[in-house]
């Protein structure tokens, strides 16, 4: 009987440490929208997408299409991962080249 | 090829097209139409529950205009993945992505471009074969969106991809068998510019 229950104790740990590993929270870091530079969209356009789109100033709509323009990319908008998926696909809609991703620091 | 877009008072734009801007635009349009592909409603059968729980596809369209125009939403253009697992991940991110929004994404397009040709064949002759269009503010955002779309097609096939490529689009020979494209590309810009400006908040 002694072999029997034995085993036991240690199935129960697997099983405990197995959910641990699933069990790991989403690190709370949040995810952001990136629109990407391209020759072709016209810098009057993205400045127009972001305003209207975001209802951004036209100041910092503005700011952001010359962060594209000269640094390739620019983070557009930040939030959980649903609210980027949303923005991505507008941006794609607008034909802007956007992705999404969990920000790094 | 001059014509720019004005401002109307009250709202909305005009521009006066001459026949052969009318049928180069409207050409273009029925190409990006028929490149986009019917939609799910043309594909399905007559159910619409069917067409309403239709899912898109997961791979990158083949074209490479296609291919611009709905890009992977998980993938950075600039960065490498650290590990073949990251790879991965994002690529089946992107496939999901896909599924749930480029028959919408699709659809919009293809209604932009609809729109355009429709508001071409509706235009009556004011003069020697030319005629003005009128937008409203809402057909002005469908058109400057199908004229982007436009631009994005004809900048993938002439394979614009940095900004120095833009450059040495000016400066093509006559006789180089891109130029009547890249003409095209050009006036597009212009009339798309001048369309923004007019919607400019």
């Amino acid at each position: 009987m002694g072999h029997v229950t034995s085993p036991a104790p240690v199935e129960i740990e697997r099983t405990e440490s197995a959910e641990e590993v699933f069990a790991v929270p989403e690190p709370d870091v949040p995810w952001v929208t990136i629109v990407h530079n391209d020759p072709v969209n016209l810098m009057s356009y993205v400045t127009y997408v972001f305003q209207t789109y975001f209802g951004y100033t036209k100041d910092k709509a503005h700011k952001l299409m010359l962060d594209v323009h000269h640094k390739g990319r620019a983070v557009v908008s930040s939030g959980s991962r649903e609210e980027m998926e949303r923005d991505v696909q507008a941006m794609h809609g607008y034909g802007l080249w956007a992705t999404l991703q969990q920000d790094r620091k | 090829m001059s014509g720019t877009f004005e401002p109307l008072p009250g709202g909305g734009a005009a521009v006066a097209l001459d026949d052969v801007e009318i049928s180069i635009i409207r050409s273009l349009a029925v190409q990006l139409m028929e490149l986009i592909g019917p939609g799910p409603a043309e594909d399905a059968p007559a159910d619409p529950l069917a067409e309403l729980f239709a899912e898109g596809p997961s791979e990158p369209p083949a074209d490479p205009v296609l291919r611009r125009l709905f890009p992977d939403a998980y993938c950075d253009p600039e960065r490498v993945p650290d590990s073949p697992g990251e790879a991965e991940e994002q690529q089946a991110h992107s496939a999901e992505f896909r599924r749930y929004t480029e028959n919408d994404l699709r659809a919009g397009k293809r209604e932009n471009a609809l729109m355009v040709i429709r508001s071409l064949d509706a235009l009556s002759p004011v003069g020697e074969g030319s005629a003005v269009l009128k937008l409203s503010p809402e057909e002005s955002r469908q058109w400057l969106g199908a004229l982007n779309d436009l631009r994005l097609a004809i900048g993938s096939r002439l394979e614009i991809v940095g900004e120095d490529d833009t450059e040495l689009l000016y400066r093509l020979p006559d006789e180089d068998p891109r130029k009547p494209m890249v003409m095209a590309y050009l006036w597009l810009g212009g009339l798309q510019e001048s369309l923004v400006e007019t919607l400019m908040p």
